[in-house]
């Protein structure tokens, strides 16, 4: 079991107004092997992906996604979110080795 | 040449095997298809599948997803390993009920979509993709 640098960055605006509908861009940086491949000596790499990845609001669910190893390595995901008032969006990536990736964006509602 | 009965009757088997081996490659789309619906319909309605017509990498094609009002989308790309790509869930703060994500291609497929609304009801598109250079594997 190898460790990974991974990185997780998100774009949330740090302003809209109370109800305004928003765009989230979400990477993390994650080699995403499908188990399928083979290193230089000809063996088989572990299946190492990001399973699940999940976005709430101070709690409340905005996008949950369950990931297969068809997913593109460094997970890209873009959605929209309702902004109900000033709060903190939360990101999670779970991968196969249990490890969990966060990162959290303030926005402020007006 | 002269048409004998024997060619005739080799090459209607040869062009019965063609047709039918996209379907037999592909058997196990309607399997994760009845998986999801449970074997109900889906209407092709409602649902978003936006894919480039030629992805010239496989190993990162964009697509988007969108069906206003869906609890549930599922991508199926049939002709990668595991045709499975990902389930999207939408929570009650979601925007538009949309997604737009990153996916490997092993070859040119058509992918689809599938959406459960909140009436029980399911929703289906797809979206025929030319891929130059494969994924490795997906």
């Amino acid at each position: 079991m190898q460790t990974i640098d991974a990185t997780p960055r998100v774009r949330v605006p740090a302003t809209a107004s109370v109800g305004e509908i928003i765009s989230i861009r979400t990477l993390l940086t994650h080699p995403m092997h499908s188990g399928q491949m083979t290193d230089a000596n000809g063996d088989a790499i572990p299946r190492h992906i990001v399973n699940l990845f999940r976005c709430t609001f101070d709690g409340e669910p905005v996008l949950e996604m369950d990931l297969q190893t068809s997913f593109a390595a460094n997970p890209y995901i873009e959605f929209t979110a309702r902004v109900p008032r000033s709060g903190t969006f939360e990101f999670a990536w779970h991968d196969d080795n249990g490890d969990v990736y966060t990162a959290a964006s303030r926005i402020t509602a007006s | 040449m002269r048409l004998t009965r024997r060619d005739a009757v080799r090459g209607g088997f040869t062009g019965a095997a063609v047709a039918l081996l996209p379907i037999r490659l592909h058997a196990g789309v309607e399997e994760a298809v009845e998986a999801f619906t449970g074997g109900a319909a889906a209407r092709t309605a409602d649902l978003t599948l936006i894919a480039p017509e030629i992805a010239e990498n496989g190993s990162s094609v964009t697509i988007e997803l969108r069906c206003p009002g869906a609890e549930e989308i599922l991508l199926i790309a049939p002709a990668n390993p595991n045709p499975e790509v990902c389930n999207l869930r939408f929570g009650p703060l979601t925007g538009n009920h949309d997604a737009t994500i990153r996916i490997r291609m092993a070859e040119s497929q058509e992918l689809v979509a599938l959406a459960r609304m909140p009436d029980g009801t399911f929703r289906r598109a797809s979206a025929q993709v030319f891929v130059t250079v494969g994924a490795c594997t997906g």
